[in-house]
């Protein structure tokens, strides 16, 4: 049994939280560098470098990239060989409050029937995987709502098919315009259950932005859906131009005989993301 | 990151306009057209419109006169000490479109954001003579550094939702719906069709 101090946990997740608001990853800003290259509308090219400059003057300058500072959504993968001392979920909580108040983020959680703001960006939503070994990682992915506005879940019949699912998630993708900041990256969650589509489709964008996924059928899946969503031309920011997508992920899982899940979630250009491992 | 340049020359040389529009200006800009603004705008996103809407309801006055101004969607992040403002890029403006008439016809002569728009927010465009501004969404960053004063003007209880006049200087927009009642977004996706036709 190894042991982990909540205050350890605490305080990992309040850096994160401002870390990730400040300081965008290699993957996204990669991402960004070879679509600017690859652009070739007039003003998308430019749009897209001045994403480049937004993320480095944030950096330096210690601004958030985007003013919406997000929803802290928090994966926890905790080895079944860890003991946590204290109280794991109020350490969680107590870093994103930490994390908003002290790195200057704009608090955005609300009571969804009195908007009341709780003026602490807390709860975040805590997602737990038990894992083996003896080691916790957290991964910390504040989502902004412009884009998350725009991801949705359908239960299509099975007789969809294949045809039938890349047709729903363009329709929605092209559905969303220029609402998420495109360029954007595609979360699809395929198969599982109600909830498990949906939680697919956002832990696909965990992934490196434009890994492959490792099953074949569905790389070759996700190319034709990035190729489509990017031929229908309306680009960054809906201002046309090759770049409305930098990704398609897709995570899938074995369904009910009846049921067809297809869950969409969309990430903005603003790909804030950080990891841990304890 | 080495890999990034420090200054894009492209929106330095946009062609600027005063804020607020003169009624000269806003007859000249066009849908598609790029433009620095300066000058003062006041801010406002889903809480600020429920308020200022039950005002209106109740037939009360308006904490701010609008007549003839620029409302940006925005809700800021908090400005670190000695900071105007932290990042402050728009917000999806389609969740303001049940409130924007009401203030197009109270005189709002324009409002920026970022996405489309309802049919009837641009039928009331056409009718009050607005016009509807996308900012750079996701470039909080760059466009805090173009705000050169903050004041808090009404609703302060309403955090980062509360109502502000900014001073801005140089700040890029893309303007999407014109006076003429063109539609940059349609245009792009007409242009796209015509292009495959
Ligand atoms: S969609 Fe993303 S980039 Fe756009 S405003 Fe929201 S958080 Fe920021």
């Amino acid at each position: 049994m190894r042991e982990i101090d909540s205050n350890e946990i605490r305080k990992a997740v309040r850096d994160m939280a401002i870390a990730a608001a400040h300081d965008l990853e290699p993957d996204i800003l990669e991402a960004l560098l070879a679509a600017r290259d690859r652009e070739t509308g007039e003003l998308a090219w430019n749009i897209l470098d001045l994403l480049l400059t937004n993320a480095d003057i944030a950096s330096r300058e210690r601004i958030p990239v985007c003013q919406d500072t997000g929803t802290g959504i928090l994966f926890l993968e905790l080895g079944q060989e860890v003991h946590i001392q204290g109280d794991l979920n109020e350490a969680l909580q107590e870093g994103v409050r930490l994390g908003y108040e002290e790195g200057y983020l704009r608090k955005s959680v609300c009571d969804p029937l009195t908007r009341k703001n709780t003026g602490t960006n807390t709860p975040a939503v805590v997602h737990l995987e038990i894992v083996p070994g003896d080691h916790l990682t957290i991964r910390f992915l504040p989502k902004g709502c412009g884009s998350e506005n725009m991801s949705s879940l359908a239960m299509l019949p099975p007789a969809a098919g294949t045809e039938g699912v890349v047709r729903h998630v363009i329709d929605r993708v092209l559905a969303a315009g220029s609402n998420p900041c495109p360029p954007m990256i595609v979360g699809v969650g395929l198969g599982g259950s109600f909830e498990k589509a949906a939680l697919l489709a956002k832990k696909a964008l965990l992934r490196p932005v434009g890994e492959k996924s490792a099953r074949q059928d569905v790389a070759v899946l996700e190319e034709r859906l990035l190729r489509e969503i990017n031929a229908k031309g309306q680009g960054v920011h809906g201002f046309g131009g090759i770049t409305t997508a930098l990704a398609v992920h897709m995570e899938i899982f074995p369904c009910h005989i009846a049921s067809l899940p297809v869950a969409i979630n969309i990430q903005c250009h603003a790909h804030r993301h950080k990891e841990i491992v304890l | 990151m080495s890999l990034l340049r420090s200054e894009p020359a492209f929106f330095d040389n946009l062609p600027e306009v005063r804020l607020p529009f003169s009624p000269e200006a806003l007859t000249s800009l066009e849908a598609g057209q790029l433009v620095s603004l300066s000058g003062t705008l006041y801010t406002g996103r889903d809480q600020t419109h429920r308020r200022l809407c039950a005002l209106l309801e109740d037939g009360k006055e308006l904490p701010v006169d609008l007549v003839g101004q620029l409302l940006y969607y925005v809700g800021p992040s908090p400005a670190r000490p000695g900071r105007v403002i932290g990042a402050a890029g728009p917000t999806t403006s389609y969740r303001m479109d049940s409130y924007t008439p009401r203030l197009l016809a109270l005189g709002l002569a324009a409002t920026m954001g970022k996405g489309a728009r309802s049919a009837e927010v641009r039928q009331a465009m056409l009718a009050h003579g607005a016009v509807y501004l996308a900012a750079i969404g996701g470039a909080g960053a760059f466009l805090s550094r173009c705000i050169k004063k903050s004041e808090l003007v009404a609703f302060a209880e309403a955090g980062p939702e509360a109502l502000f006049r900014f001073e801005v200087e140089n700040f890029p927009a893309v303007v999407i719906n014109d006076l003429a009642g063109r539609d940059y977004y349609a245009l792009v996706a007409a242009a796209k069709k015509k292009g495959e036709g």
